[in-house]
């Protein structure tokens, strides 16, 4: 059963279980204070607005009890996946490297943006082609990625960035940035492979009825 | 024990692109300003009490770490004074 923490001011834990539930994935969401339920073996960290974005969007629930379950669990080889703040709460918990920040120009963007598959060799992009172009929503106003140039060089040698902003036909280029992240990094691996952060939201493109579906094979990565 | 103000300064490392502070220059510009360059920071002020200015400070430091600041993009300074 795959967890879906629910903090104050998540706003899209009810879209990731709609969407693992037709991927006909088992999954239910977890109120933070009641900590991870006994069988979870996944955890999704869903968008939204934790501690209403409080000193730096996802600070607050990075330090809550229940994501030193989270770490636990994600030792001990449980996939997890945090989307937008769930991403913004992942690197401020440290479970992945460096920062989402405020965007480039400050301001919120909630718009369909190009990703270009960047690794295919995980269990989160293993329904991809490396080099695929993935449609996905952004909704945010801190996901600007930044990082120490050391720390990015590290994640580029280790191949961990999973998707980088880039236009329809792939290209990575300063225009198809949407919110000034370095080297267009959108979503990124932990030190393991089984613990990914992502800005875009595959699980507000999974459902046919309401348009695109390219989030499909990143929420696969749970089954 | 004795009490003290600790003031946490928490601001983005130099060279971190700061849109905030840029947006707010560019508007004390239209309002006719004449200015170089603008950064903003945040500030904490804690009241504590502790052994002595070093142990207040130590622990006001420790907070910064821990939440106040996120190392990956801020730097931070720490001041004291008896309250």
């Amino acid at each position: 059963m795959i967890a879906i923490v629910q903090f104050g001011g998540s706003n899209c834990d009810r879209d990731a279980l709609r969407a693992l539930g037709d991927l006909g994935i088992d999954a239910e969401i977890v109120w933070h204070e009641d900590g991870l339920p006994e069988g979870t073996t996944g955890v999704m960290l869903p968008g939204g607005f934790s501690y209403g974005d409080y000193l730096r969007a996802g600070a607050m629930a990075a330090r809550s009890p229940i994501m030193e379950q989270v770490r636990a669990a994600a030792d001990d080889g449980t996939p997890v996946l945090g989307v937008c703040n769930g991403a913004q709460i992942g690197c401020e918990s440290s479970m992945t490297p460096g920062a989402f920040t405020t965007n480039e120009r400050a301001r919120f963007q909630c718009e369909h943006v190009h990703v270009r598959v960047e690794n295919a060799d995980t269990r989160w992009t293993r329904a991809y082609e490396e080099g695929q172009v993935l449609e996905l929503p952004i909704a945010h106003g801190e996901g600007r990625f930044e990082i120490t140039d050391d720390a990015l060089a590290e994640l580029e040698r280790d191949e961990r960035i999973l998707f980088r902003y880039s236009d329809r036909d792939g290209n990575v280029t300063a225009e198809a940035n949407p919110n000034g992240s370095k080297d267009n990094v959108a979503g990124i691996l932990g030190e393991r492979e089984h613990v990914a952060v992502m800005m875009p939201h595959p699980e507000r493109a999974a459902l046919a009825d309401i348009g695109i579906t390219d989030g499909r094979g990143v929420l696969g990565g749970f089954a | 024990m004795t009490d003290y103000t600790a003031t946490v300064t928490v601001r983005l490392k130099r060279g971190v692109l700061d849109p905030e502070a840029k947006t707010t220059q560019r508007a004390l510009e239209r309002l006719g300003f004449d200015l170089s360059d603008l950064r903003s920071a945040d500030r904490f002020e804690i009241d504590l009490e502790a052994a002595d200015a070093e142990a207040a400070a130590e622990r006001a430091s420790e907070m910064a770490e821990r939440l106040l600041a996120n190392p990956t993009i801020h730097d931070y300074d720490v001041t004291v004074t008896k309250r």
